[in-house]
């Protein structure tokens, strides 16, 4: 006896509950139940749910009895000829959708081969175990399950073509890749999802070498010729945009070239690129901190006071300008108008992004890296046809990690770039080594993918023959210039007088409670106290009572709330924190007294 | 002779001028040889000493932390032993510096006088009489009869015969512990009455649980015994600690049976003794991991966590309560509660050590922090 549920609801109670969920399922394969209906037996709780609702995730299946699929040679054949549809299919019962609670009661064989009496469903192919992106990492049975995860995520990052409209949109963080290409080594799913529509990566000729150490650790070398050629370049798109909003009192934000007296009135220079409208013209090229929008706003209090005054009627500043760290090119201005009503100008800077040290590349196989050097033509290693590879990859970056997939996408985008069509990498049905071997010996290499290599920089032989091919490699959005960070001075926290945090802001870099546990331990005292110096302050103690005194500007002379300024006052140099902990243990209503004594 | 090393006696220890004694007797040294190596010793050891204003401590602490970090990663945390589990990696090392009352699996490793370990059989035999059994483990079968407020037991014959047991042994030493209860054999076993009656149902459940629970043979809290060869040794593995009673046993060498629980080694040992197992235990936990971490860090940590006499944890009730500094402990765990105790009796912080002086922005009285210069200065005269 087991309980029944239909949608989450009990309704009643089976006798025989593998007896009823056989039945049902038989009832739903005579399509004498609905085709969207899914039951399952759970042993453990000895219920049985059946399932009507939206938005389960289902996949079809081939169903099999007595150890036989369902789709047999016959109705292929007829596929083949379209007397049969997939329609056809599943309301004949060969084809039926499961979903996850369902599968659970089953037991589905991967390949026809492999079925047995037991088994309940065959996989229509084995390549539907992977999701859209993993199906379109080539040869990926040749990979381990961790390199695929990271393989397609990688695959998420590449720059490419993200939007065929993207000179239209607005959207931040926009990268285009100049001249995508599309793979050579391609799997079923690329043509599926139209991927020549949208490509994201190009074809590299690769090699797999040591180079001066500059490659080691997971870093590549990108050959300079290749980057002058046009090889992974990309646009970064920012947009920036301002609004005129009104204020109570019917006053506004103005967009336009600020006058002299505005507060907060930058310099002249910053505002030479703007129009008479105050907004910037096209193609301008513009540097950080560049206006790109001028525009003033209502001064922020108008007390009853400062009403009649003459600072009451000077607006403040509130330009938009370019990024701290940023430059390049405007790319377009827009004029419009917002939902509420309101004028909206939004202007986007075009920055090309060139390949430069610190750049990620990858694989498509998880072998990410980023760029230790780039090297002169002339410098990198060639063949003996004088050809140089766009990019030189660390062996060290494969025993460990196991990606056969990458050597194998190296070597049939080698005989795909030879021969000049597309090589078939789909899992479980991809072209195997053996052929590709062939065909490379064909084509006049040898077959093993290795060529005799020479040192560009003495043009010494290497003993040791280098392999070498094409692979498709994907640009990832992370860029060097996007992240590289560094602060002498700058904004500092009104609380705590430390440094503000982040890089957008100008911030600091926190040595942290390890980092400082490190300078004690090497005894670098005096250093960690420079390094923390970034709050000091000179704080005066009172003698008699210990506690802080204040510095009496009008006397010019330092003295004590308490015990006034006939008694000894020193100035103690502190950090600001302290001062503030100070501060704080006294608003528990304890008082830290400080007893100063002669250093020496 | 003896006169050369008594000049040495100040700059080295006395382990090593033992040791350079004995080897320069063999070897048939001269004392000017003697004396080379005795200088040379004497080199090396200053070499070997640490200098004033190191930061051992953080030094401990990082070296420490680091593996730390990597033991956290790996899964092997419990090991075992043909059946008996044992706590290792990092859950054990934290159990040893948080110095928890009871390790979370007690062992403790049995070693026989030379007499007894001849033979597999006797060894089998001892270790029976450790091992704790319970009535229970002899009786097949327990029944409460509600009425006569009595409890039936059912002894398993078997067993009994197996383990060499009789009845009257068996009804002896019940009625030694079972005081309170009135004990009559039955056909199959015993009848158990309170002395005093009892009415009450869940009274008689108690009276039942407690007969179960009565020991009939072995030393209480060991639930396992496993006769091993270690290091060429017959030792009995114990799950369960229960040292003071073991020592008892006269087939036991108390000179080398051992616990894993700190507590209880310094208990019937000494704090000394304790030291040493939390250098015994927490080495071979960081050997069994594959790590290596220097030995002298280890013995800081265990001198640490003794010197006071009692044993304390690396935790805020232990040695981080003893710190001198009132804002070295505020800035370790709960600080409101520090620093209003420390108000209450007035407390004065020195600023003696590292995290006062960090948090002042002050120069850690440490490595280049630490030397001052002392200037000796010529007083009056303006020529000087």
């Amino acid at each position: 006896m087991a309980d029944v549920f239909i949608d989450e609801k009990f309704v009643g109670t089976v006798d025989d509950p593998q007896v009823f969920v056989k039945n049902v399922r038989e009832l739903r394969r005579r399509k004498e139940l609905s085709q969207s209906l899914n039951i399952s037996y759970n042993d453990d709780f000895n219920e049985v749910y059946v399932e009507l609702t939206k938005g389960r995730a289902r996949r079809p299946l081939i169903i099999v009895e007595n150890g036989e699929s369902k789709l047999t040679k016959e109705l292929i054949e007829k596929l083949k000829s379209k007397e049969l549809n997939w329609d056809n299919l599943i309301e004949n019962g060969i084809i039926e959708y499961l979903d996850a609670s369902e599968e659970e009661n089953s037991f589905i064989a991967l390949d026809e081969p492999e079925l047995s009496k037991e088994h309940t469903h065959l996989e229509i192919a084995p390549v539907t175990i992977l999701g859209i992106v993993t199906s379109m990492l080539p040869y990926s049975n040749y990979g381990g399950g961790s390199r695929l995860i990271r393989g397609s995520k990688i695959q998420k990052q590449s720059l490419g073509l993200y939007a065929a409209n993207f000179l239209m949109r607005m959207d931040t963080d926009a990268n285009i890749l100049h001249y995508p290409q599309v793979p050579i080594v391609q799997t079923f799913m690329h043509k599926i999802f139209d991927y020549k529509e949208k490509p994201a990566g190009q074809n590299f000729t690769i090699a797999v070498m040591s180079f001066q150490g500059y490659n080691m650790q997971d870093s590549v070398i990108l050959n300079k010729a290749s980057i002058d050629r046009g090889l992974a370049r990309s646009t970064y798109f920012r947009p920036y945009s301002a609004e005129e909003l009104r204020y109570s009192g019917g006053l506004t934000d103005e967009v336009g070239v600020p006058d002299k007296e505005t507060k907060g009135y930058r310099s002249e220079k910053d505002y030479r690129l703007l129009e008479k409208d105050g907004i910037i013209y096209t193609e301008a090229k513009v540097n950080q901190e560049d206006a790109l929008i001028g525009k003033t706003s209502p001064p922020r209090f108008l007390g009853s006071l400062e009403e009649f005054s003459v600072a009451a009627n000077v607006r403040r500043e509130s330009s938009l300008v370019v990024r701290h760290g940023e430059e390049g090119f405007v790319d377009t201005t827009i004029i419009t108008e917002n939902g509420e009503g309101n004028r909206l100008v939004q202007v986007r800077v075009r920055t090309p992004r060139n390949p430069e040290i610190g750049d990620k590349f990858s694989s498509r196989h998880g072998q990410k890296g980023v760029i230790g050097m780039l090297v002169p033509p002339a410098d990198m290693p060639f063949t003996a046809s004088g050809m140089t590879p766009d990019i030189i990859f660390s062996p060290h970056g494969i025993p460990g990690r196991m990606t056969v997939s990458h050597l194998l996408e190296l070597l049939a985008g080698k005989v795909g770039a030879l021969s000049g069509k597309t090589i078939n990498g789909t899992t479980f049905d991809a072209v195997p080594e053996e052929k590709l071997r062939e065909q490379l010996l064909e084509l006049g290499f040898r077959e093993d993918g290795t060529e005799t290599m020479y040192n560009g920089i003495t043009g010494e032989k290497f003993e040791a023959r280098i392999y070498t091919g094409n692979m498709y490699y994907l640009k990832l959005k992370h860029m060097v210039a996007n992240h590289i960070h560094s602060r002498a001075s700058g904004r500092i926290q009104l609380l705590t007088r430390q440094p503000i945090e982040g890089r957008a802001r100008g911030g600091g870099l926190r040595l942290g409670e390890m980092e400082k546990d490190c300078l004690v331990a090497h005894g670098a005292s005096l250093l960690l106290k420079e390094r923390f110096d970034s709050d000091k302050t000179v704080v005066y103690v009172c003698d008699n009572c210990g506690m802080f005194a204040m510095y009496d500007h009008f006397k010019n002379q330092p003295s004590c709330t308490k015990c006034g300024a006939n008694v000894e006052i020193h100035p103690v140099e502190m950090s600001y924190a302290a001062k503030l902990l100070f501060d704080e243990i006294k608003s528990l209503n304890i008082t830290p007294k400080i007893k100063l004594k002669d250093k020496y | 002779m003896t006169s050369i090393y008594d000049k040495y006696t100040e700059d080295l220890s006395a382990k090593v001028i033992e040791s350079v004694k004995e080897e320069a007797e063999k070897q048939k040294l001269s004392s000017a040889d003697v004396k080379k190596v005795l200088d040379r010793a004497k080199e090396e050891y200053k070499k070997a000493m640490i200098s004033p204003g190191e930061a051992i401590g953080i030094v401990t602490a990082e070296s420490f932390g680091e593996p730390g970090t990597q033991m956290t990663l790996n899964v092997f945390h419990f090991a075992g032993v043909a059946e008996m589990q044992v706590t290792e990696g990092l859950p054990r090392l934290i159990e040893i510096f948080d110095a928890r009352k009871e390790p979370q699996t007690p062992i403790m490793e049995v070693h026989l006088k030379p007499a007894y370990t001849k033979d597999e059989k006797t060894i089998k035999k001892v270790a029976s009489l450790i091992k704790e059994m319970t009535f229970n483990e002899l009786s097949s079968e327990f029944s409460i009869n509600i009425i006569k407020g009595s409890v039936e037991s059912v002894l398993d014959n078997k067993k009994m015969k197996d383990y060499g047991f009789t009845r009257k042994y068996i009804s002896n030493i019940l009625t030694d512990q079972l005081k309170n209860m009135e004990i009559r054999e039955s056909k199959r076993g015993f009848i158990f009455v309170l002395k005093e009656g009892s009415e009450n149902l869940s009274e008689v459940y108690r009276m039942k649980e407690k007969i179960k629970d009565t020991i009939i043979r072995g030393i209480k809290g060991i639930a396992q015994v496993l006769p091993t060869l270690k290091n060429n040794k017959m030792v009995i593995l114990c799950g369960g600690s229960n040292l003071k009673e073991v020592l008892q046993l006269e087939q036991v060498d108390e000179n080398k049976t051992k616990t894993n629980n700190i507590f209880e080694i310094a208990n019937v040992l000494g704090i000394e003794a304790a030291r040493q197992i939390i250098i015994e235990e927490s080495l071979s936990v960081i050997e069994k991991q594959g790590l290596d971490i220097d030995i002298r860090h280890i013995l800081l940590l265990a001198d640490l966590m003794t010197s006071s006499g009692k044993i304390s944890g690396i935790t805020r009730g232990g040695i981080m309560s003893e710190k001198e500094s009132v804002l070295a402990r505020a800035s370790f765990e709960t600080p409101d509660v520090h620093l209003v105790n420390a108000s209450l009796v007035g407390e004065e912080d020195k600023l003696k050590s590292v995290i006062e002086n960090v948090i002042l922005n002050q120069p850690v009285p440490l490595g280049t922090g630490l030397p001052g210069l002392v200037a000796k200065m010529k007083t009056g005269n303006k020529n000087d």
